[in-house]
């Protein structure tokens, strides 16, 4: 979109480029400013938090206070707590997206009995976030010994029909002579799958990717509910059972240690894949 | 929309949509049912025996002062989620795409909180407000200003509503950004030709066609405000003080785990599930989008 | 090499038949080509022979054994889409390669085949590329080179020159014309192209509503049209048709004159006259469009140096009484 020297004087003026620029750096800072003092109070020690005002720039204490939060936390150690967000964010997205693939090839390429009630079924569980269902889902978990398991934090997250609708929408607009020039070439159903559509698909799996992996990544009440050993809990819902019960003081620089690191792996994902992210935002929104 | 090739074959196809439904029927239909099975019961004091109750739940539900009293705090948060979120973006959208350079470098500035899980803003937020070491909290103090959310139930609510909007805003801003992007300029300077000032044009001209992009924020937003700020509420508030933050899905979670009354908490998700259908289809409707995360 | 039988051919979906009945054997090496309007089954008929779509009634044989049940891939051919549909994330290489990695063939084999056909179609340069990457007319070879590594007894082409240019589509269409040649295979094209058809076919099956109205090679179907439709759809500008009562024939029955037959005479000469609305001199040759009596349209086709009538002149209109086709009410030649 090329902008001609008359729109830049119909947008902008001199006093009002800076303006712009100052507003803008406002909102930047609103955003940014409760990372930074968690930031900060990752860096100090805790008489220097509890004793107000806190500083406003980071102290020496940050190899001690990460490395006492990791390896040995409060009730786990962060470590551990990073490892089981990381298996339930891939076991979420990749599981999704594996289920997904493969119901919406069948619904797209086939014709079989129960297709459209299949349909229609996935079509419902659109609606509902499992912190609806959360009671009954619960005991379901708890039937299966689910309980303080990974299988237990993902499976009924992967309930859900949101990926199933976006890869079918994408293998409509496959061009159909392509599956016919494959049958042609001699491809099974599942050759045409794996050489052709699969690969035509890779940037909507990636772009889902990323969306499912934060999705995954944040999870709180569902870990909060289904794991009761410490061993198993999840960063973010970890930091909640760091605070004491009752008037003790909590230990803040580790928790805020703590919180920095449960916020790095998805942050780092969004900035280091911001198209494929801005892509898979508009996409499952559709 | 129908494909014109399909593939021969029965088996194939019902073994690729077996995973999903073993997975949605276990996790999903069959929770739901339960849900509105259970709503019609109320279990004894031991949990032995279920007794019918018909409606009984609902009828007790939305008789009980405590849970219209959480209709009308969702209501006010929701509300209060939506404006202040999509306010701070919408005007931060605006002036960044008044800059012909950098608008991209302020988008990556402003869009990674959405990476932020919301238990986590919590978190920080409370940190900055806690009553006996928040910053905040402090230099108000210096002003002479008491912030005390642990007892005051409007400066509760204040806190969980800025700390839910906190993230939210990223994702607004990048919504509202590409819509006002997608504004052909020519549109604008013609309105600008025409003696319409900054204010005049935004209010006449750029806002009606930004719309579609509001009003899909706007749904968007109250489903987030219902279902997904639990982990702010949880790790700020515990829905306190006095439940002046006790919002429905909080409820269904604080009735069902801590209080064990199944057949309200139950009754409670029936509920939801009914709000959350009618959001749907407002979606569909007006819309034609989904939305889930 | 193979010979094509198709016998009593017919398609329906549902309870709505679109192909009525088609027959036609085709010799080993022939070249055949489906010609009609859009809509008029020709490329349901070509998807039939290949296996994309199943055949309601009749058989189709090749090389004389019956192929109704098999999937395209066990029918020993290759077809050329439309839209040439490469597969968009493999390069040229790759996607010549594809059927024969399938087929399990050995990897040298594969590479002799691609680069021969490579060769063939001039496509070295570009092996390596992806579709996207390419020119319409150098896609167009591509799907040609997929086509022809598999070695297939026949050849399906689906209007595969309708998305080039026009200076494209001739130099494409003599390729095709020598490939076929020189591969010496069966060849079925569909087109609604008249020209590609009368260029191209040995034989062609002229299609109208699902119906096959002749077969025949180019010129034969030319000369002696059996339907109006084929009279109507075949020769550019089309033919012309009067009530055959306006110049003195039996009522109810049309008469057909190709606009190259007729020539401009003076009033109140020849069969029939016409008021002059406007010439079109196209150098070579000059076509002239008039009304005759009773309002209908009519073309002549006359040579660049003849004079051309004034616009408003009432001219005559003359022929021959042998180039007079003549249909009856349904349309049949008698």
């Amino acid at each position: 979109m090329a902008r001609d020297a008359n729109a830049g004087m119909v947008e902008r003026r001199g006093a009002g480029l800076w303006l712009t620029h100052l507003g803008l750096i406002i909102g930047v800072a609103f955003i940014f400013f409760p990372i930074w003092l968690a930031f900060v109070a990752s860096t100090v020690t805790q008489p220097e938090i509890v004793r107000p005002p806190m500083p406003l720039w980071p102290g020496d204490q940050f190899y001690e206070n990460y490395s006492k939060a990791l390896t040995s936390g409060i009730n786990a150690p962060v470590a551990r707590m990073l490892l089981n967000s990381a298996i339930m964010a891939l076991g979420i997205s990749l599981g999704k997206i594996a289920i997904s693939l493969l119901s919406a090839f069948a619904i797209v390429y086939f014709r079989f009995p129960g297709r459209q009630l299949f349909f229609w079924l996935i079509f419902l569980t659109l609606m509902l976030p499992v912190e609806v269902r959360i009671v009954p889902t619960y005991e379901v978990a708890a039937n299966f010994g689910m309980l303080n398991s990974y299988s237990g934090l993902i499976f009924p997250l992967i309930a859900s029909a949101t990926a199933t609708f976006l890869f079918r929408q994408f293998f409509m607009t496959v061009p159909d002579e392509l599956a016919e020039a494959a049958r042609v070439d001699g491809a099974r159903p599942m050759r045409f799958f794996v050489d052709i559509l699969l690969p035509m698909s890779r940037t909507n799996v990636a772009a889902l990717f990323v969306i499912l992996f934060i999705y995954g990544w944040n999870q709180y009440l569902w870990p909060l509910l289904i794991t009761t050993d410490p061993s198993m809990n999840t960063i973010v819902m970890g930091i909640k059972q760091m605070f004491p019960s009752g008037d003790d003081t909590a230990d803040w620089p580790v928790i805020m240690a703590t919180s920095i690191l449960a916020m790095i792996p998805p942050v780092v994902v969004v900035i280091g894949m911001q198209k494929l992210f801005i892509r898979g935002l508009v996409d499952s929104e559709k | 929309m129908e494909k014109r090739v399909t593939f021969k074959g029965m088996w194939l196809p019902l073994l690729l949509v077996l995973p999903q439904m073993l997975i949605t029927a276990v996790f999903f239909f069959y929770p739901a049912g339960q849900a509105v099975w259970q709503s019609l019961f109320i279990p004894d004091p031991f949990g032995l025996s279920m007794q019918w109750v018909g409606l009984g739940n609902f009828e007790f539900l939305l008789s009980d002062p405590y849970y219209r009293a959480s209709f009308a705090t969702t209501a006010v948060f929701s509300i209060l989620v939506t404006v202040v979120s999509m306010g701070v973006a919408l005007y931060l959208a605006v002036l960044a795409d008044r800059l012909i350079k950098g608008s991209g470098t302020y988008r990556t500035l402003l869009i990674w909180p959405y990476a932020v899980a919301p238990a986590v803003a919590g978190v920080l937020w409370l940190f900055m407000f806690n009553t006996r070491v928040g910053v905040v909290t402090w230099y108000l103090g210096q002003l002479g200003y008491d912030w005390n959310h642990v007892l005051n139930e409007g400066e509760a609510m204040g806190l969980v509503v800025v700390a839910s909007s906190w993230g939210r805003v990223s994702y607004n801003f990048l919504f509202f950004l590409a819509g006002l992007q997608a504004i052909p300029k020519s549109v604008i300077e013609a309105a600008a030709i025409d003696g319409a000032r900054f204010w005049m044009r935004f209010r006449t001209i750029v806002f009606p066609l930004l719309s579609p992009t509001t009003f899909f924020l706007l749904v968007v937003n109250i489903v987030y405000a219902f279902f997904e700020t639990f982990g702010v509420i949880h790790t700020i508030t515990s829905g306190g003080p006095q439940q002046a933050t006790t919002i429905l899905v909080y409820k269904v979670y604080a009735d069902g785990f801590v209080g064990q009354d199944l057949g309200s908490s139950a009754a409670q998700s029936v509920i939801l599930l009914l709000i959350v259908s009618v959001l749907t289809v407002i979606q569909f409707k007006f819309i034609e989008r989904r939305v889930h995360y | 090499m193979a010979t094509v039988s198709l016998e009593s051919l017919k398609k329906s979906y549902g309870k709505t038949e679109v192909i009525h009945g088609v027959d036609i054997d085709i010799e080993d090496g022939e070249f055949i080509v489906i010609v009609g309007p859009s809509g008029c089954g020709k490329s349901t008929l070509l998807r039939m022979v290949a296996g994309l779509e199943g055949v309601s009634e009749g058989e189709i044989r090749i090389d004389g054994e019956r192929v109704n049940e098999k999937e395209p891939m066990d029918r020993d051919i290759a077809m050329v889409f439309q839209n040439y549909a490469l597969y968009p994330h493999m390069s040229v290489e790759q996607n010549m390669a594809y059927g024969l990695k399938i087929a399990k063939m050995p990897k040298a084999e594969i590479n002799a085949r691609v680069a021969e056909a490579a060769e063939l179609l001039q496509l070295e340069p570009y092996l390596k590329r992806r579709p996207r990457q390419l020119s319409g007319g150098q896609r167009q070879r591509v799907a040609m080179g997929r086509a022809i590594v598999r070695r297939p007894s026949v050849f399906l082409f689906d209007e595969p020159l309708s998305n080039l240019d026009a200076k494209l589509r001739v130099q494409m269409r003599l390729e095709i014309k020598k490939l076929q040649r020189e591969l010496g295979v069966t060849a079925l094209y569909v087109t609604h192209d008249q020209v590609e058809a009368m260029t191209l076919a040995d034989r062609m099956i002229v299609m109208n509503d699902g119906a096959v109205d002749q077969i025949g090679a180019p010129l034969e179907v030319y000369a002696n049209p059996q339907t109006e439709f084929v009279a109507g759809f075949i020769g550019s500008p089309p033919t012309n048709f009067i009530a055959s009562e306006t110049i003195g024939g039996q009522a109810g029955t049309k008469t057909g004159i190709r606009p190259e037959h007729v020539v401009i005479a003076p009033v109140g000469q020849g069969n029939a006259t016409g008021l002059v609305l406007y010439a079109e001199p196209l150098g070579a040759e000059t076509l002239i469009h008039l009304t005759i009596a009773g309002g209908e349209a009519f073309t002549v086709r006359q040579d660049g140096a003849v004079a051309i009538p004034a616009e408003g002149d009432q001219v005559g209109l003359s022929w021959s009484d042998d180039v007079e086709m003549r249909f009856d009410a349904s349309g049949r030649r008698f």
